[in-house]
This record gives C-alpha cells, sequence and structure tokens, in this order.
C-alpha cells in the first residue's frame, strides 16, 4: 500500500498546491469546435460526456479544457463526419488512448463485479431480513408440548 | 505567543482525551464510580483546550501572522475578513483542527446534557469518543500540525484559492464536519453498548437524536457544497460523482438508513444488532470519506493538499476503530435479542425495505468510487467510472425506495395492512400519474426520465401529505384540521423530510432532462434565442475588484420584448494566487434559472458565450433545505425533551 502510494505520488508532482486546484472553471467545448448538423453534434457531446480526460483528475472531455481534451473533441467529430457509428467512434478512442478514457466501464470480465455487486447485494439483503423475519416470528407460534401445559398451569393460577 | 499557546493547548488535549478514554473505560468495568465520573469533567477540558487552540489559529489568520506556514500558503492581507476566517478551515491542516473540535463539542455534550444516561453507560461513551480524540488529535500533531513555524517569514501570503473565496464554501465545510463527526456519536453508543451487552429502548432514545443531528448537518454541507458547485464552476452542473462527493454521500445514506432503523430500536426493541452494525458502517464511511478525500489515492477534481503518510496514518485510524468495533460486533451481536416481533407487513418491515435499499446505495456508490483503485491495484488496469455508471447503477434504488416509502410510511405498527394504506394512496397515485403523463404531453420528443421523475416526485410528496391527513383521524374537515396542529412535531417532522426529499426526486429528474443548452460566438450587441428568451450581449468590460481583476460582460433577457433580467458574467483573475475563475451570472427564478456564462474572447472578435436555461434548479435546493428542517422539527419534539427529564419511567413502553 505504502509503495503504491509513493509511487502514486511521484507520478503526480502538483498535488502539493491546494485544494481545487484541478478544477479550472473555463469551459470546454469551444463554439469553433461545433459542428453545423445538430444531430451529429448532439451525438458528438453524448460521447465526449462519456471520455475521460486523460490527463485531468476525473473530468470528462466535455468539461475540461486541457488541450488533449479539445484535440479528443475533434477527433471524435471528425470520425462522426466520416460516417462511424457511436461504438465506432468509442472504439477509435480507446485503441489509442486506452480503456482508462472509458467513465462507463462495459459489463464484461471483471467490470461485471462492479456492475452486479449492487444487484447482489440486495439480493443477499432481502434473503437475509426474510431469514431473520422468520426466525423472529416463529417462537410466537411454536409451542412445545412442555411449553403449553406450563402456559396452562399459568393461565390456571 | 497565542500560536505557541494553542500548539501546547493541543498537546494538553491531546493528554487529556487519553486520561478520557482509559480511566473511566476502568472504572464502568471495575464498578469504580469515581474513575467514571472522570469522564464528564475530561470531555469539557478536552473541549475547552482544543477550542483555545482553535481560536490561536484563527487570531493567527486574523492578524495575517506569516510566521505559520499555513497562514502563508493560505492567506494574504488583502483578503476580505471573512475568507480570512474562513480559511483557517480551507487548508488540511485547519480543517482537521476543525474536525478534532468538532468531535470534542459533541464529547462535551453528552457530559453536559448526559444526566439521564446510566453512568456506566455514560463512561463508556465518552472513554470511545475520546479514543477517537486521541487518535485524530495524534494525527493532527504527528503529520497536519498547523502551529508550524517558519525560521524566514514571508512579507505576504500566497491567498486562498480564489475558487473557495466564497460565502457557500466558507461555510460548507464546517458543516460536513459536524455531520460526519456527529456519526462518531452514534458509533461511540453502539461501541459502548456492545461492552455493556445490552441494548435498549431507552438506548434508541439517546442515539436518535444524535444521528438525527448528523444527518440534519450532512444534508446541509451536501446542499451547500453542491449549490457552490452549481454557480460558481459555471459547468452549470450541481452533481459530478466525483470522489470526494461521493465520500460524502456514503455516510449521508447510511445515516438516513440509521436513523429510521434506530427508531424501530426505540419504538419495538426489533433491529438492534443491525442497527449496531449500521452505527458503526456509518461512522466508519466517515472516516474512508476523510482517508478518500485526505490521501488522494483515488483522483478527483478536489486536489486536495495531500500525502501518502497522512493516507496511511487514517488507513491506521480507520481499520482500528471499524476492525475494532466490528470484532466487538461480532462477539457481542449475539446477546442482542429482539424483544419486539412483527409480521411480514408492518412498519418494521418497510424500514427494513428503506435500510436494506440505502444501504445497497451507499455500497454502490461505494464500490464504483473505489474501483478505479482495485483496478490499478489488483487488475493492473487503468479503469474509469463516472456519472454514466453512477446514474445507472444507483438510480435504480432510489427509484424503488421512492415507490415503496409512501406505503411503506402509513403502515401500522407490528402488522399492518398493505391494501389498507394503498387505498388511503389513491388520490395521490392518479394525482402522480396524471401530472407524470400531462409532462410526457408538455415535453417535446425527449427521453422518459423527466414524466418519471415527476410522478416519481409526486407520489412521495404528495404521500408524505396523505400520510399526516391520514394521522388526524375520521372526524369532520374541521376536526381534523384542528387536530392536524396539535399532531407532534416528529409527525410534521416526518412529513416535511418526506415531502423535501419528494420535491428533490423532482428536482433532479428534471434539471437531468429538461435543461436547454446553447454555446455559440457572440458579438457584442447581438442577440440569440435561449428558449422563450432573447439573450443580447450589450458590452464587455474590463473592471478592478478588490483582489482581482475582472472582464465583465452586460447581457440582457428580454422575452417578448420585455426586459427580464440584466446579468453580469465574468471572468476574473486573481493576480496574487495566478489564478482565473469563472463568475456564472444567474437570474433566479421559481420555473427556471437562466445561467449565462462568458468564455474566451475570440481571434475573429466576438466573445465565446454559454447558456443554460436550467429548469427547477431552486426546487432542488428547496427540497434539501426542507429535508433539513424537518429533521430539525422531529428533534425538536417534546418527547426527546420529555425523555430527557424521565429518567424513572419505566422502560420498555413505546412512545406513539
Amino acid at each position: 500500500m505504502i509503495a503504491f502510494l509513493k509511487r502514486w505520488w511521484a507520478d503526480c508532482p502538483p498535488y502539493a498546491l491546494a485544494l481545487f486546484l484541478a478544477v479550472t472553471p473555463a469551459w470546454a467545448v469551444q463554439p469553433d469546435e461545433m459542428l453545423t448538423d445538430p444531430v451529429l453534434e448532439s451525438r458528438a457531446r453524448e460521447i465526449s460526456r462519456d471520455i475521460r480526460c486523460p490527463v485531468c483528475q476525473g473530468e470528462t472531455i466535455d468539461d475540461s479544457n486541457a488541450p488533449i481534451s479539445r484535440d479528443l473533441r475533434l477527433i471524435i467529430r471528425e470520425r462522426l463526419v466520416a460516417g462511424d457509428s457511436d461504438a465506432e467512434v468509442v472504439d477509435y478512442i480507446v485503441a489509442r488512448y486506452g480503456e482508462g478514457v472509458l467513465f462507463n466501464p462495459p459489463a464484461e470480465g471483471a467490470n461485471l463485479v462492479l456492475w452486479l455487486a449492487g444487484p447482489a447485494l440486495l439480493l443477499a439483503g432481502i434473503a437475509v431480513a426474510l431469514a431473520a423475519g422468520r426466525r423472529r416470528v416463529a417462537p410466537d407460534v411454536v409451542l412445545t408440548t412442555e411449553e403449553e401445559s406450563r402456559l396452562k398451569e399459568i393461565l390456571k393460577e | 505567543m497565542i500560536v505557541e499557546l494553542g500548539h501546547f493547548a493541543l498537546i494538553l488535549a491531546l493528554m487529556v482525551a487519553l486520561v478520557q478514554s482509559t480511566l473511566p473505560l476502568w472504572g464502568a468495568h471495575r464498578g469504580d464510580a469515581r474513575l467514571m465520573a472522570l469522564a464528564g469533567p475530561a470531555a469539557l477540558v478536552q473541549m475547552a483546550l482544543v477550542a483555545g487552540s482553535f481560536a490561536a489559529l484563527t487570531w493567527a489568520f486574523v492578524v495575517s501572522d506569516f510566521s505559520l506556514a499555513v497562514v502563508v500558503s493560505n492567506s494574504h492581507t488583502l483578503k476580505p475578513m471573512l475568507y480570512k476566517v474562513s480559511g483557517v478551515w480551507g487548508n488540511h491542516e485547519g480543517s482537521l483542527l476543525l474536525w478534532v473540535l468538532i468531535l470534542a463539542v459533541y464529547g462535551a455534550a453528552v457530559a453536559w446534557f448526559g444526566d439521564n444516561l446510566p453512568d456506566r453507560l455514560k463512561a463508556r461513551v465518552l472513554a470511545v469518543q475520546g479514543m477517537i480524540g486521541v487518535a485524530f488529535l495524534l494525527f493532527l500533531l504527528l503529520t497536519s500540525n498547523p502551529f508550524w513555524r517558519l525560521a524566514l517569514p514571508p512579507l505576504d501570503g500566497q491567498d486562498l484559492n480564489p475558487l473557495l473565496q466564497d460565502p457557500g464554501l466558507a461555510f460548507h465545510p464546517p458543516f460536513l464536519y459536524l455531520g460526519y463527526v456527529g456519526l462518531s456519536m452514534a458509533f461511540s453508543f453502539a461501541v459502548a453498548a456492545l461492552i455493556e451487552g445490552r441494548v435498549d429502548a431507552a438506548w434508541g432514545r439517546w442515539v436518535r437524536p444524535w444521528t438525527l443531528a448528523a444527518w440534519v448537518f450532512l444534508t446541509i454541507g451536501i446542499a451547500l457544497g453542491s449549490w457552490w458547485a452549481y454557480y460558481e464552476l459555471g459547468w452549470g452542473g450541481f452533481w459530478f460523482w466525483d470522489p470526494v462527493e461521493n465520500a460524502s454521500f456514503m455516510p449521508w445514506l447510511l445515516a438516513a438508513a440509521l436513523l429510521h432503523s434506530s427508531i424501530v430500536v426505540e419504538k419495538r426493541e426489533s433491529l438492534k444488532a443491525w442497527t449496531i452494525l449500521l452505527a458503526i458502517m456509518a461512522f466508519g464511511f466517515s472516516l474512508i470519506g476523510t482517508f478518500i478525500v485526505r490521501s488522494g489515492v483515488i483522483t478527483s477534481v478536489h486536489a486536495f493538499a495531500n500525502d501518502p503518510e497522512r493516507g496511511v496514518f487514517i488507513l491506521m485510524i480507520l481499520a482500528f476503530f471499524t476492525g475494532g468495533a466490528l470484532i466487538l460486533f461480532a462477539l457481542r451481536a449475539g446477546s442482542m435479542e429482539a424483544r419486539g416481533v412483527f409480521s411480514l407487513v408492518s412498519r418494521e418491515s418497510a424500514l427494513v425495505a428503506n435500510n436494506i435499499l440505502l444501504t445497497v446505495a451507499a455500497f454502490v456508490v461505494f464500490i464504483g468510487t473505489i474501483w478505479p483503485l482495485v483496478g490499478s491495484m489488483l487488475l493492473g488496469r487503468d479503469l474509469s467510472v463516472g456519472e454514466p455508471f453512477f446514474n445507472a447503477a444507483f438510480s435504480p434504488f432510489m427509484v424503488a425506495l421512492a415507490l415503496v416509502l409512501p406505503p411503506g410510511a402509513m403502515l401500522a405498527w407490528k402488522r399492518g395492512d398493505i391494501g389498507r394504506s394503498l387505498r388511503g394512496l389513491i388520490p395521490v397515485m392518479v394525482l402522480a400519474v396524471a401530472l407524470g403523463a400531462l409532462a410526457f404531453a408538455m415535453q417535446t420528443g425527449r427521453t422518459a426520465l423527466g414524466p418519471v421523475g415527476l410522478m416519481l416526485g409526486a407520489w412521495v410528496g404528495f404521500g408524505a401529505m396523505a400520510d399526516i391527513w391520514a394521522r388526524t383521524g375520521r372526524e369532520g374537515v374541521g376536526a381534523r384540521f384542528a387536530r392536524l396542529f396539535r399532531l407532534p412535531r416528529a409527525d410534521w417532522g416526518k412529513a416535511t423530510a418526506h415531502f423535501g426529499l419528494g420535491v428533490t426526486i423532482f428536482a433532479v429528474s428534471a434539471m437531468m432532462s429538461w435543461k436547454i443548452e446553447d454555446i455559440r460566438i457572440l458579438q457584442e450587441g447581438e442577440t440569440f434565442p435561449l428558449g422563450r428568451y432573447e439573450v443580447r450581449l450589450d458590452k464587455v468590460e474590463e473592471v478592478q475588484g478588490p483582489n482581482y481583476t475582472s472582464t465583465m460582460g452586460w447581457m440582457t433577457v428580454t422575452r417578448g420584448g420585455a426586459v427580464v433580467a440584466v446579468l453580469n458574467p465574468e471572468k476574473r483573475i486573481y493576480p496574487v494566487a495566478q489564478m482565473p475563475t469563472t463568475e456564472a451570472a444567474i437570474d433566479y427564478g421559481f420555473l427556471r434559472d437562466i445561467y449565462l456564462v462568458l468564455g474566451d474572447r475570440q481571434q475573429s472578435g466576438g466573445w465565446a458565450v454559454r447558456s443554460y436555461i436550467e429548469p427547477f434548479a431552486n426546487w432542488l435546493w428547496a427540497g434539501c433545505i426542507l429535508m433539513a428542517l424537518g429533521g430539525l422539527l422531529s428533534l425538536s419534539d417534546r418527547r426527546y425533551r420529555v425523555a430527557a427529564g424521565a429518567r424513572k419511567v419505566p422502560a420498555g413502553v413505546p412512545a406513539e
């Protein structure tokens, strides 16, 4: 763990700075990048909202104003104009920048753990609650014959 | 000198906390009343010492004492006084001192108001609280000492990050900390109960107000942060599923679950072991949140000053407290026998459903937040998880929660009748579906999210109204109205908080689905249409502010020729911090906000302008305020005050 933290620390020198420095408040999509075709442009926006800026701290390329994000936004638009489908555009970017740019990890392989953890825990929770509920109700109803005779005695008194 | 006194007070506080965490615990074990009686005064002295230390640091910021390293890196002589003071907690060291101060204040509150607590329980609670104090005071003194002097003080400071020089953010951290640290009370009570080996209705009644208070503070803190992000960052968004945001959201979800399950403990003496476990997890997630924020292992847009050494220290604190409490839980949970039994259809079961859904939702947020870390450490893969995942994986649980809330809240304790509570909700159901259908018909070919959100929000919101109305009996309308205002405040609190949740659900889905965005280059004097409005850029000029220079746009919003608003979006540059910020200009409205952002000057002439219509934005904050208000109303209920003086009332009589 410590080794990991140290390596991570060495990789990322700018952290010595204060709170929130990474939030550059200027905004991302510039008017000159936008496509004139509104359908293609809205598809480009949809795609770029799911792509992480490779050099930023968890920003989408839609929000980021890093130069590489601009490049990626332009690439998306180029591919769309060239007639690619949305999936093809995403594949094109993943092939060049790695799966780390995907903010929406596909539900396959190890990522299935991520996607199925919630539903699995829900089912487990329901099962445990039902089992506990049955335990809780049971003693209320079932009395052994001994207990029954004892109960009769008590009621007689 | 004052600074040294502050430093010294902090070291003394550590010594007092050591005493507080050991001797009373021993006394409770041996039945020694004198040792147990030590806990209260120790907690009060610890609070006084930490408060003195905090006052000393505040003094250093107020007079700009640049011989202190934290003051140099976070303050400047020209900064307005409000931000000199808020700069105390606008940095890692000072914010931890605030954390420890709030912890000590909670401990002192138990010592002060806890006369009705059994001596043994009180001693144990304060001892556990003292242990948390020891851990964090050590952390503060060893890794993050705010009283570190510089041998060569500079003439002026480096200024607080300009984004933080904002009233919304000045009070965001204190509220969040009041919430995070408030959960330490539930934790201390839980561990004390495990040591005692018993939990009863009285325990539930002591834990509930603390949890409720922590939840109210967390609600306010998160809402303030979200509001700040909305108006300050200029993205027009309000929640980004960023790890640091998630770090505050997970404890909020678990605190919401805990305050509901402690109702079952208090009224029905059931769900005891589960409530204890939830209390441990809620504070555990507060610590995990602190770890995520302060270690920086998970990349976040909130680049706090952080380093690995601190991360490891917090990890050790986390392991000690949650690990220790869970081991204790494993040993003792079996002895927490439930007394109240309930059938499958009952208020208790509805609250169990609430607990399962909230806990699973918190877990989904957790796994999404740590998945990049799992990817890089265990799988050797570079993975990211962002908004699309959370929207898809988290929302279903909230939808389920919203669906079961109104009928569940109306079920009777012990054995309910689902048909009866649904019959009472038929008008609400009809109204919700009608509103959803209306919204679907009015919107122009977009997603189903908006109408569904409106339907769910109306179902929850009006359901809360139906719930409180149903409590007024079956007489004439006049008599029912009269009774409505005589209902206990806890009933009003429940209705208000649930209504607030409905408003929030609606506002979130409205903002996600009906937002209008426009990005374009605008010449001065040019007009463009934005939804039902026209926006004109009149002029752009340079303006000098107190500690910044600003490029300010003058923009006029009209509708059908009538002026709606004149707005001044700005781009500021803070020369000391060498940082630009964007100040969005917002015309707040009941049904919509008009949100304008000025961008860069274009080479071709003109300015880049980004504009939004944010539908029902104010409803989001109103919903959060209503939830917090509901919590406060419940907290002010007479029963808590009566309980405070009613020590001799036989336990086991559930308050209704």
